[in-house]
């Protein structure tokens, strides 16, 4: 049996996370999964009981979700639209009990490349805050999931918060599409999701599209980015995407599906979520 | 901060409103702390990984997987679990829907369900059906096909269901209440206290020879382990379903054939035997080449899995009538082709379980189980003891179809407590539930269908290798009777069917709702659209024209004299067809979304092929005027209590009410004969009639009363009138036996069967069920995903025994054959969980519409016959049948996954140009 620390404060999370390693557990619902018929032997840090850091707060020029947020309180917070995508990813993982449960967070230190919450944060340009004795590190959400299971997380820091600025312009709008062979408790084949602000002109001022399990960690797509940004809303923007958009995806075969099979509907969903972004801007 | 004991001080939480406190380590699975600490077995364990549900509780208000939550996290928390909600004896709102609908029939979801639907209606008084879907969505159930659960939670406020009545009447289940308190028992739940844990060690390897070296040092290091028990510690090392095939060890001796087959056990406390990795054990594997596919186990020169089996060929069997070849070639229109279907896994939401001690020179099994007279003789067969020293008391059973119709868990607690003399129990985890247990057998068959001008049958060819994996089990069943069926349920007059049973190092393939039967019919009913196609007939049409009709012969030379009802199950869907055509028709004006419809039939022969299958059923009055019904039909959720006890109500004229039921227990019922192959209702049906016509004719011999007279009984005294004239039986009167009984009844039935000769000809079953589906489905070009919009099904039951059970069995079916066509494949070492390996959820099954026919089979009880697995085998065809009309693929192999579908409408877009 190995130890179990609830702290109370961030503080003295940090300093146990400094004296040794542990397994940090938030909502247990990637924790648990990986033990089934195993003996439940880490030392953990249960860090649910740290008031202060479950909620959704609009800080001026940014809001911030705290470390504990689960995707319930993602469903039920009141959240500008550009918030969409976030939204809709959070009613596809798991069922009620997982989104009532798993962390926002936790989705994001867990680093699976199926994970729901990586393409939307992604394409909300979100960073992440990563705590320590040392202080606090704020790392572009690119640069903190490296692949499979691999962030960029020391062990003696905890994910604190993720950090989303706000777009320019009040024109914005957030969306996300999953695909799975079933409605409901699956893992995604490929999902996608984009956010897209519009100008007073309504003419795309920024857009970040990021796609899902079909490369180690989800990508953005820059090129397809580049080229959407000043075209008229109106002007079916999904189709401006072409396969050569899709360079930065490196798809596997698994059982879900095959790699030709992921880049070819990574591009039906791209386009299909950017027409229904801009049918709502 | 503290370290050992980490659980001190205790936790204390609110449990259903009572404060309560445990010592347990905070990290601990609060549904384990629940179950174990607490004693509320009604929160169940079906995968500890999020993926099933089973164990959803409410944590403050919220659904929450319990197997996901630190019990340190409930602490100072409320919790809420399935045993809080009803108020005494009174079931709430919600419980009662679920009585009422059928919502349950294994039951083991349904706390899980109830918790999730309880908080769902917490929030939301009057919910649609789809945030019904969005709520409960996080629970699995294998049983029902959620379409009860659904109109359960829409219907709280819905009338009451007859509690009771006798054939033909839409009461509940009898033994319903348990499975939605929570108070039902399954495998898991009643362990006795003190009892030793056993876990199995299994092998990562699909093939290797191994060596276990000196286990001294592990004793030594853990010193709450108590035993470990291997290949030597097994007196007859070896089970199987046929007397002449006991060819699976109990634990594997010097050869693993599959992976994840048991090399030994562990017994010991549960915190040591969990506690011990596998990696810990001295074993050494030395890996040899596997087989995985049939044409490569058969290939010349292939690695022999087992080494007394030339070929890797366990059995072949087929059906031969007329000449097949010279009527193809002669016919106006062929089709052919090659099917493939996969490892498809039962998924039963309780993974098996089961405890075992020893009294005196007998050794007593308490396991979930569909088959407690096979479990006996062959714990006692594996134990070295006779049958009579080994008794079997199943359990509630949390789902089988089929996976428990083999050994699991039974020779290695009865032998750990025969050898050790203390209750030992064992409870398999998920991952090691799928990887051990039994599949269906994957197929690979190639068959050819002509007809004439008018698309009249002419001839079927069809020859089917079945991969049976490492061990024979139910191979030959299937080798069996798939020849048999393979020709659909239509008359052709040239028939050569050919099936075999293949070894490779999968998986053992077992019995799995349709032996063989559902693969099968993939082909049939893909090869009757062709020919419908090639004609130019309606695709339900070229089925009518060929419908097997009452006086035709089968291919096996078997004249159907009654109950053949599948024509009047198209003449019911005809109207159906027709509306969902036109309705396809016009919806089909979108590109990238399409719509289809198509069309299944199936037929299956009702108990085993060409054997014996009798079941007897006793019932018996005690001085007291108890009716009792010993009953040794398992009922795994099905509903098999409560049909056979409406028969006996039927026969016996006395309200179902007054029966007390055994069900089950070798020791205190006759063999009923397993439940499997849509027997009990057919088979145990008509021997629970019987005995309760002997019993009646016994109590009115007692006052010379007519075959007329009416009993009622009244505590010690039966009250006989016949014809104006009352009579009284005191029952104190009578002699009592030593099983404490006055009066007895009993009933034995055998379907009448023959065997069948070197060219499959014979009677190999007594009745056949008959149906046909209609899927109705959508399409989505560019991402190759299917969604099944509604099924309507028709079924020949010879007789409803019980409307609601019925439905429950088809709706399931139809989950099941929904999930063979376009989700479910067990790939060993790959799916070995319920997040990769994939059942319908809540939003995958749509609509059912089910049409009862009732065309009545004068051997069977009221005239009714099987339909366990009839639900099952027309659901794939209709859906493939369905995507062929809706996006111009034909899908010859299942699962129709999206990449799969999608490489085929691409492949059709470049044929097409």
């Amino acid at each position: 049996m190995g130890e179990y620390l609830r702290p109370s404060t961030v503080d003295e999370a940090l300093q146990a996370l400094h004296s040794h390693d542990l397994t940090i557990v938030a909502g247990g619902t990637d924790f648990y999964p990986a033990r089934v018929g195993k003996p439940l032997d880490d030392d953990v840090l249960d860090v649910s009981g740290i008031p202060g850091l479950r909620g959704i707060a609009d800080n001026g020029d940014h809001w911030r979700i705290g470390a504990c947020t689960t995707w319930t309180d993602v469903i039920r917070a009141d959240l500008p639209p550009w918030f969409g995508g976030l939204k809709l990813a959070a009613r596809e993982v798991g069922g009620v009990q997982i989104q009532n449960a798993g962390t926002v967070c936790g989705n994001l230190c867990n680093a699976s490349p199926a994970a729901d919450g990586v393409p939307p944060l992604l394409s909300l340009g979100a960073s992440v805050e990563l705590s320590s004795v040392d202080g606090v590190h704020v790392l572009p959400l690119e640069d903190f999931v490296l692949g499979n299971r691999k962030t960029a997380r020391r062990a003696d820091q905890m994910m604190t918060a993720v950090i989303l600025p706000k777009p320019a312009g009040d024109r914005s709008g957030g969306h996300f599409l999953k695909l799975g062979a079933r409605k409901y408790l699956v893992i995604s084949i490929v999902m996608v999701g984009a956010t897209v602000s519009a100008d007073e002109d309504g003419r795309v001022a920024s857009a970040r599209v990021a796609v899902g399990a079909c490369s180690a960690a989800a990508q953005r797509l820059p090129g397809l980015e580049a080229v959407i940004v000043g075209r008229s809303l109106g002007a079916c923007l999904g189709d401006a995407v072409t396969n050569a958009h899709l360079d930065p995806l490196s798809p596997i075969d698994d059982v879900r599906g095959s790699a030709d099979y992921r880049n070819d509907v990574a591009l039906t969903l791209v386009r299909r979520t950017l027409n229904e972004l801009e049918a709502r801007l | 901060m503290s370290e050992a004991p980490a659980f001190d001080p205790a936790i204390g939480l609110t449990v259903n409103g009572k404060a309560v406190s445990v010592a347990a380590p905070p990290i601990k699975r609060l549904a384990d702390v629940l179950r174990d600490d607490l004693g509320l077995t009604g929160t169940k364990i079906g995968c500890n990984a999020g993926d099933c549900g089973a164990c959803t509780v409410r944590l403050d208000g919220e659904q929450v997987c319990a197997c996901m939550v630190p019990v340190g996290q409930a602490a100072g928390r409320r919790v809420e679990t399935v045993e809080g909600l009803a108020d005494g004896s009174v079931l709430n709102d919600l419980q009662a829907a679920f009585h009422n609908h059928g919502a349950a029939q294994c039951g083991i979801c349904t706390p899980g369900m109830l918790m999730a639907a309880i908080d769902l209606l917490a929030r939301n008084s009057s919910p649609t059906e789809a945030e019904v879907l969005d709520s409960l969505g996080g629970v699995l159930c294998r049983c029902t096909g959620y379409r009860k659960i659904v109109d359960a939670v829409l219907d709280l406020a819905g009338a009451a269901a007859s509690q009771d009545g006798a054939v033909g009447a839409r009461i509940a289940k009898i033994d319903g209440i348990p499975k939605v308190t929570g108070a039902e028992r399954y495998g898991a739940d009643a362990v006795p206290d003190g009892a030793l844990w056993l876990r199995v060690v299994r092998t990562p390897h699909h093939s290797a020879d191994f060596t276990i070296g000196d286990m001294g040092s592990l004793f030594a290091n853990y010193p709450g382990l108590v035993r470990v028990l291997t290949a030597a510690d097994v007196p007859f090392n070896g089970f199987g379903i046929y007397p002449d095939l006991k060819d699976q060890p109990v634990l594997a001796d010097g050869v693993v054939r599959y992976r994840g087959e048991a090399v030994a056990a562990l017994v010991g406390d549960r915190a040591t035997v969990e506690s011990i990795a596998d990696g810990d054990l001295p074993i050494e594997y030395r890996p040899r080449p596997a087989v995985f596919d049939t044409e490569a186990a058969r290939a010349d020169g292939a690695p022999l899995v087992q080494a007394d089996k030339p070929g890797n060929l366990l059995i072949e069997g087929g059906v031969v009538t007329g000449d097949a070849d010279a009527a193809l070639a002669e016919s106006a229109a062929v089709a052919d082709g090659s099917f493939e279907t996969p490892f498809v896994e039962h998924a039963y939401i309780e993974p098996e379980a089961g405890w075992a001690e020893r009294v005196g020179d007998r050794v007593e099994v308490h396991v979930t189980t569909q088959a407690p007279y096979m479990d006996r003789d062959e714990t006692a067969n594996v134990l070295g003891l006779v049958a009579e020293q080994v008794r079997i008391v199943p359990t509630a059973c949390g789902g089988g179809f089929g996976g428990k119709l083999d050994l699991s868990v039974q020779p290695l607690v009865g032998l750990a407590a025969w050898l050790l003399d203390r209750p030992v129990v064992c409870v398999y985890h998920r991952p090691e539930s799928m990887a051990a247990s039994t599949k269906r057998h994957p197929s690979k068959i190639r068959a050819a269908f002509g007809c004439d001008e008018a698309g009249k049958l002419t001839a079927v060819t069809l020859d089917a290798d079945f991969n049976t994996g490492a061990y024979a089990s139910w191979g030959p069943t299937v080798a069996g009777r798939v020849p048999v069926h393979a020709t659909g349920p239509y008359r052709v007059p040239n028939v050569e069917t050919r099936g075999r049973a293949i070894f490779t190092n999968g998986p053992p393939s077992g019995a799995f709702r349709g032996f063989g039967v559902p693969q099968a019919a993939i082909a049939h009913e893909t090869l009757m659209d062709d020919l419908a196609e090639a004609r130019g007939i309606d695709r339900l049409e070229i089925r009518a024209i060929n419908a097997l009709r009452a006086g035709d012969a089968t291919a096996t030379g078997h004249v159907l004299e009654a109950s053949v009802g599948l024509l009047p199950c198209l003449d019911a869907l005809r109207p159906h067809w027709q509306a969902a055509l036109q309705d396809t028709q016009s919806f089909n004006r979108r590109t990238d979304i399409r719509r289809g419809v198509g069309v299944g039939c199936m037929w299956y022969g009702i108990g085993n092929t060409s054997m014996s299958n009798p079941s007897t059923m006793r019932l018996g009055i005690a001085r007291d005027g108890t009716l009792m019904f010993f009953n040794g039909a398992v009922d795994i959720g099905q509903g098999s209590n409560t049909i056979l006890t409406q028969i006996c109500a039927e026969a016996l004229g006395v309200p179902v009410s007054r029966f007390r039921l055994v069900m089950g227990d070798t020791d205190r019922t006759a063999d009923g004969g397993k439940t499997s192959a849509s027997r009990q209702t057919f088979v145990s049906g008509k021997a629970a009639e019987l005995a309760a016509l002997d019993l009646r004719a016994k109590i009115l011999r007692q006052v010379n009363a007519g075959p007329e007279a009416t009993i009622h009984l009244d505590g010690p005294t039966i009250h006989v009138r016949d014809g104006g004239v009352d009579h009284r039986i005191d029952l104190e009167t009578l002699s009592r036996g030593d099983d404490g009984l006055v009066l007895r009844g009993e009933g034995t039935f055998d379907p009448p069967t023959s065997p069948l000769d070197e060219r499959g000809q014979g009677v190999p079953y007594a009745t056949y069920g008959f149906a046909a589906q209609i899927a109705v489905v959508e399409v989505d070009l560019e991402l190759g995903t299917t969604k099944p919009q509604k099924i309507v099904a028709a079924h020949d039951v010879g007789r409803a025994i019980n409307p609601i059970q019925v439905e429950g069995q088809i709706h399931g079916g139809i989950a099941q054959g929904l999930g063979l066509a376009l989700m479910e494949e067990y790939l060993p070492g790959r799916t070995e969980n319920l997040h990769d390996y994939l059942i319908p959820t809540f939003g995958d099954v749509p609509e059912i519409d089910v049409i009862i026919v009732e065309d009545p089979e004068p051997l069977g009880p009221f005239g009714a016959k099987g339909v366990g697995e009839p639900g099952l085998v027309p659901t794939a065809p209709a859906i493939l049948g369905a995507i062929r009309h809706a996006a111009g693929v034909r899908m010859t192999r299942v699962p129709a996954l999206p990449h799969r579908l999608r490489a085929a409408i691409l492949a059709k877009e470049t044929r097409d140009g």
